[in-house]
C-alpha cells in the first residue's frame, strides 16, 4: 500500500467499524424478529458496502470473505433461505472476524495465521449454507456463470418468474455531475467490453435540454445495454465501483426474476413507456414478458381503483401512462416514504477529525480567557460604552463555548447498545436468560468521556450479568422471574451524567462485605459503618479478589480499577444494594472535560475556582462558628453543614480577614462548606490540565487563565470532601488499632 | 569504589555544544541549549498546594499552564529567594512518550558559552553538593568547573510526581539532600 492510499484507507478502516456496529445491532435485532426485511437489508447493505470499499484497496482477503457472507444473505434477503436461529451466531463471528481483520489493517499487519484460519473455517461454514439453499432461481440470480452457458436448460428449471434472455441487463443513469467529477460514462462501456460483448445498447435522451440551455460539462445521458459475459457478478457489478455514489445503476443477470424488471421499471426517472420498449429493443425483454410485467401493474392498478375502461394496450401512449399511473404513484410515495425514513433516522452527518474540533474547542478557550481579560480592563478604565461592549462580547463568547463543545457532544445510546452484544454472549456462556432494558440512550456527553467509560462500564456490567443475575432456577426459587434483567440508564443531573447499571440479582451481602473487610485489616473491629460506607469497600483495591468470588457473589473484582478509572475522569461511582433484589451501580461523570461554569473565590493571595453546579449557596461564616483550626461545622437553618477552611487544608500563610465566606457545595447528595476569604463571582473555566509532575495531587481537578494571565487552580470538590473525611476514619482506625494493641 | 572520578561513563558527545549558564546559591550550573526553550523574568507564580518544596507552583506561558521547579528546593537547600534577577528557564525535554515543557527557577542567567568535549571532566562520584546523577559532566571554564546538569534526571516527572506522594504521607520530602562528603567544591 503506497502512502497515497493512506487517508483513504483510514477512512475505510472507520467507515467499516462503524458498519460493523450496524450490522452487529442489527443482527442481534434480526434474532429476536427475523421476519423484518429491512433488518436483514441493513446486514446486507453493511457486508456489501465493506466489501465493494475494500475492493477499491485490493484488500483481497477481506473481499473473498466478505464475499461469501454476502452471498449468502443474499438468498436470504430474496427469500431463497430462510433465517436460521442458528445464522445470528454464524454472522455475529462473520462480524467479529470481520472486525479482526480490519484492526489488522489498521495496525498494517497481514493477517496472521489463525485469523486467516478462521476465515477459511468461516467460509467453510458459509459456504455449506449457501450449498444447502441453493435452487436454479437462486443461481441464476447469484453468481454462477457455468449456468448462463446452458440457456435452455435453464429456462426450464427457471420457469415463469424469471426471463427467457441469458444477457445481463444494465442500466446506467450517470449523475449530472458524473464528468465533473472526472469520470467517463465512456471508459465504463469501454471496460464493459473487455469483459464480454456488448449486444445491444439503448442510449436515453430524454434529458437532453435545448441547446441554449446545455452545459458541456454535465451529463445528460443515460443508457441501457444488453451484455453478454460469462464473469460473474461481482467483476460486473465491479465495473461501476467508482460511479455508484452518484449515478443510479441496475444489473440484473441473465434469466433475471422478472420482478427485477419490474422494480427497474419502477425505480429509474423515465418515462416508463419508452423505458419498456427500450428494454424489448435491447433484447433483455420479449414483448411477451413486457407486456406480463405491466398486466401485473395494471392488476394492481385495477386494485387501486383507476378501472378497466383503459385498454391495456402497449404501444398506446395516453392509454399506457395512465395504465401505469397507479403502480407508479404507488411507488413513489413508497420511495417518497422511504427517503423521509431514512432522513428522519440517519440525521446528515460530517465526517470531522477530532483533532481539528479539539483545536476549535482551545481557540474558544483562548477567546474565553482574551474576552475575560478585555472585560477586566474594561471595568478598570470605567468607560461605560466599553463595558456594555465588551459584556455583549462576553455573552455572545459564551454562545460560541456552547456550541462549539456541542460539537463534541455524543449520544451514549451507541456506548449501550454495544452492550446488547456483551449481555447476549455472557448471558449464553453462563446459561442464563437474561435482557437488557436500555433507557436514556440519547442523553448527550462528551466523546472524550464517551471514549473512556467503555472498559469500565463492560467491567461493571459483567461483573452484573456474572455474578448479580442468579442461574433461572435459584431465581424460580426466589420467586423471581425467571429471566433476568440487566438495565442501563443515563440521565443529566446537576451537570453530570449519571450512568446507572442495574440488576435483579441477589444483592450484596452487608455483613459478610463487612465481615471481609474486618478480616483484611480494612475495618477496625467493632466499627459501625453507614451502608453507604460498607458498599464503598468493594472498590477498596484488593478488596475482593477472584478466590472470593463465591463467598462474595463475586462484585469487587477489579472495582477499584473501575473507581480508579472514573476518578481519573473527575468522576464517582458509588453502590446501591438490597439483599435478594438487585444491584445498582452509579456512575457519575462530567458532561464535558474541556470548559465548565466556574465560580471564582478568593484564599490569601490565590484564587481558585470551584465548578458552579457544585454550588449551592454562599454565607457569610458566623462569628460564633469561627473554628480554631481546620474543620468544624454550622448550623445552616436547622441542618448540620460540616466545613473546612480552605487556609487551614492548603497551608495558605497569612492572617484570614476579619470577616470570612462559605461556598456551600454539593455533590453526588453530600454537602459540606468551604471557607474561603473572598467570593469573585461567576467565571468561565477553561480547563487546562497540570500535567504529569502533579498526576497524584488530590483536591485540585485542573487549572485555568484568568483574565489577568494569573493561573488559578480548579477545586476537586469531591476529592476535597474526600480528603477531610477521610483524615477522620483513618485517625480513628489508627486509634482503635492502637487500642487493640 | 575504585575510581573517584568515574571514567567509565560516556559523558558527552564529540561535537562543541552551547550550553546556557546559570548561578544558583553562588554556584555555577550549565544546561544544554538544545533543552532551553526560553527564560522569562520570575512572576505570578500560583503556588499548588500540598506540594512539596521543589515544586514551587505553575504560570501561564502564553496559554500554557507550565509547572516551575524551585532547583535549589530540589537540590535539597533552601527554597530560592526571589530578587529583582530570579528568573525562570523554560525547559522543554522530549519524553517517551510526550513533550514535557518546565520551568526552572534560578538566581541569575549569566551567558551561552560553547564547550569542547575534551574540556569536560566526568562528574566525581562525591564531592558534588548535588547527587551524581544529576550530574552530566563538569566543564571546565576559565580554570573552573561548571556543573552540567543532566535536565533528564534531575527534572524527572516520575521522580517529581514520586515526590508528590511521598509528601502527602508525611513530611516534604527532599531527595536531593545527601550527606555532604566536601564542604565544598571548585568552581
Amino acid at each position: 500500500m503506497t502512502d497515497h492510499f493512506e487517508d483513504p484507507l483510514q477512512t475505510f478502516i472507520a467507515e467499516s467499524r462503524e458498519l460493523l456496529q450496524q450490522m452487529e445491532d442489527a443482527l442481534l435485532e434480526v434474532e429476536g424478529n427475523a421476519d423484518d426485511p429491512e433488518t436483514i437489508n441493513a446486514i446486507f447493505r453493511a457486508a456489501h458496502t465493506i466489501k465493494g470499499s475494500a475492493g477499491l484497496f485490493s484488500l483481497d482477503h477481506i473481499v473473498a470473505f466478505t464475499h461469501v457472507a454476502e452471498s449468502v444473505l443474499d438468498r436470504i434477503r430474496a427469500h431463497q433461505l430462510a433465517f436460521e436461529p442458528a445464522f445470528g451466531a454464524l454472522f455475529l463471528e462473520v462480524c467479529d472476524q470481520l472486525g479482526a481483520l480490519i484492526d489488522g489493517l489498521a495496525a498494517g499487519e497481514a493477517p496472521d495465521d489463525a485469523i486467516s484460519a478462521r476465515s477459511t473455517a468461516l467460509t467453510a461454514r458459509l459456504q455449506a449454507v449457501l450449498d444447502r439453499g441453493a435452487t436454479p432461481g437462486a443461481q441464476s440470480a447469484g453468481t454462477d456463470a457455468a449456468v448462463a452457458g446452458n440457456p435452455a436448460e435453464h429456462l426450464m428449471a427457471a420457469g415463469a418468474d424469471t426471463v427467457a434472455s441469458g444477457l445481463w441487463h444494465v442500466s446506467m443513469r450517470p449523475g449530472a455531475d458524473l464528468l465533473r467529477n472526472g469520470m467517463d460514462p465512456l471508459s465504463i462501456l469501454n471496460y464493459l467490453g473487455t469483459l464480454g460483448e456488448i449486444v445491444s445498447l439503448e442510449t436515453v435522451i430524454g434529458g437532453v435540454p435545448p441547446l441554449s440551455a446545455l452545459d458541456p460539462e454535465t451529463c445528460y445521458l443515460g443508457f441501457d445495454l444488453s451484455f453478454a459475459s460469462q464473469a460473474d457478478a461481482a467483476t460486473v457489478n465491479g465495473a461501476f465501483d467508482f460511479v455508484r455514489e452518484d449515478s443510479l445503476v441496475r444489473i440484473i443477470p441473465p434469466y433475471g426474476p422478472l420482478d427485477d424488471y419490474r422494480a427497474l421499471v419502477r425505480d429509474l426517472p423515465d418515462d416508463k413507456l419508452l423505458l419498456g420498449e427500450m428494454l424489448v429493443r435491447c433484447g433483455s425483454l420479449t414483448a411477451d414478458e413486457l407486456a406480463l410485467a405491466l398486466r401485473t401493474q395494471e392488476a394492481r392498478a385495477e386494485a387501486c381503483q383507476i378501472t378497466g375502461e383503459l385498454p391495456p394496450l402497449i404501444g398506446e401512449v395516453l392509454v399506457e401512462q395512465q395504465l401505469v399511473d397507479a403502480p407508479l404513484v404507488d411507488a413513489a410515495l413508497d420511495h417518497q416514504q422511504e427517503a423521509r425514513k431514512a432522513r428522519a433516522g440517519e440525521p446528515t452527518l460530517i465526517r470531522v477529525d477530532a483533532a481539528k474540533l479539539d483545536q476549535l474547542i482551545n481557540l474558544v478557550g483562548e477567546l474565553i480567557i482574551a474576552g475575560a481579560g478585555a472585560q477586566l480592563v474594561a471595568r478598570r478604565v470605567k468607560v461605560p460604552a466599553l463595558v456594555e461592549a465588551t459584556g455583549v462580547l462576553s455573552r455572545l463568547v459564551e454562545d460560541v463555548r456552547d456550541s462549539a463543545l456541542n460539537l463534541r457532544m455524543v449520544q451514549i445510546g451507541a456506548t449501550f447498545s454495544r452492550f446488547r452484544r456483551v449481555v447476549r454472549d455472557v448471558a449464553a456462556e453462563l446459561g442464563k436468560d437474561i435482557q437488557l432494558d436500555i433507557r436514556g440512550g440519547e442523553t448527550e456527553l462528551d466523546k472524550t468521556v464517551v471514549e473512556k467509560i467503555g472498559d469500565p462500564l463492560t467491567h461493571i456490567v459483567r461483573n452484573a450479568l456474572d455474578h448479580g443475575i442468579e442461574p433461572a432456577d435459584v431465581r424460580a426459587a426466589r420467586g423471581k422471574p425467571r429471566q433476568g434483567r440487566l438495565s442501563l440508564n443515563a440521565y443529566h443531573e446537576s451537570g453530570s451524567i449519571v450512568i446507572e447499571v442495574s440488576d435483579d440479582g441477589g444483592g450484596l451481602r452487608k455483613e459478610r462485605i463487612l465481615q471481609k473487610a474486618v478480616e483484611r485489616g480494612l475495618v477496625g473491629e467493632g466499627q459501625v459503618l453507614s451502608d453507604k460506607e460498607i458498599f464503598g469497600l468493594v472498590f477498596e483495591p484488593g478488596f475482593s479478589t477472584a478466590a472470593q468470588v463465591s463467598n462474595l457473589s463475586g462484585r469487587g473484582v477489579g472495582m477499584d480499577v473501575v473507581k480508579r478509572n472514573i476518578l481519573a475522569l473527575r468522576g464517582t461511582v458509588d453502590l446501591d444494594s438490597v439483599e435478594g433484589q438487585g444491584t445498582t451501580v452509579r456512575l457519575r461523570l462530567p458532561l464535558t472535560l474541556a470548559i465548565i461554569e466556574g465560580f471564582l473565590i478568593g484564599a490569601g493571595s490565590a484564587s481558585y475556582v470551584v465548578p458552579l453546579e457544585q454550588v449551592l449557596e454562599c454565607i457569610e461564616l458566623p462569628e460564633k462558628d469561627k473554628p480554631e483550626q481546620g474543620a468544624s461545622y454550622l448550623n445552616l437553618r436547622g441542618e448540620v453543614l460540616p466545613f473546612v477552611r480552605l487556609r487551614d487544608l492548603f497551608d495558605i500563610p497569612g492572617e484570614a480577614p476579619r470577616r470570612e465566606n462559605v461556598v456551600v457545595v454539593q455533590y453526588a447528595g453530600e454537602r459540606a462548606g468551604l471557607v474561603v476569604d473572598q467570593l469573585f463571582g461567576e467565571f468561565q473555566t477553561v480547563i487546562k490540565p497540570l500535567g504529569k509532575v502533579f498526576s497524584h495531587i488530590r483536591c485540585i481537578g485542573g487549572s485555568t487563565i484568568l483574565g489577568s494571565g494569573e493561573v488559578a487552580l480548579i477545586l476537586d470538590v469531591p476529592g476535597l470532601v474526600r480528603q477531610v473525611t477521610e483524615r477522620q476514619p483513618v485517625s480513628r482506625h489508627l486509634s482503635s488499632t492502637l487500642s487493640a494493641a | 569504589m575504585a575510581t573517584l572520578a568515574r571514567k567509565d561513563l560516556p559523558a558527552v558527545a564529540l561535537e562543541p555544544r552551547q550550553y546556557l549558564t546559570f548561578t544558583l546559591g553562588g554556584e555555577m550550573y550549565a544546561v544544554e541549549t538544545l533543552s532551553v526553550k526560553e527564560i522569562i523574568e520570575y512572576g505570578q507564580v500560583t503556588t499548588v498546594p500540598m506540594m512539596p518544596r521543589s515544586i514551587r507552583g505553575v504560570i501561564n506561558l502564553r496559554g500554557a499552564v507550565v509547572p516551575v521547579i524551585d532547583l535549589k528546593a530540589r537540590f535539597g537547600g533552601q527554597p530560592t529567594e526571589v530578587t529583582r534577577r530570579t528568573c525562570i528557564v523554560i525547559i522543554e525535554m522530549s519524553g517517551s512518550d510526550e513533550c514535557q515543557v518546565l520551568g526552572i527557577v534560578v538566581d541569575t542567567v549569566s551567558e551561552v558559552l560553547e564547550i569542547p568535549p575534551g574540556e569536560i571532566e566526568p562528574p566525581p562520584a562525591f564531592g558534588a553538593r548535588i547527587r551524581a546523577d544529576f550530574i552530566r559532566g563538569m566543564g571546565k571554564v576559565g580554570g573552573g568547573f561548571v556543573i552540567l546538569l543532566n535536565v533528564e534526571a534531575v527534572l524527572s516527572t516520575d521522580e517529581l510526581s514520586a515526590l508528590d506522594e511521598l509528601s502527602r504521607h508525611g513530611q516534604p520530602v527532599d531527595a536531593g539532600a545527601l550527606p555532604r562528603l566536601a564542604s565544598s567544591v571548585v568552581v
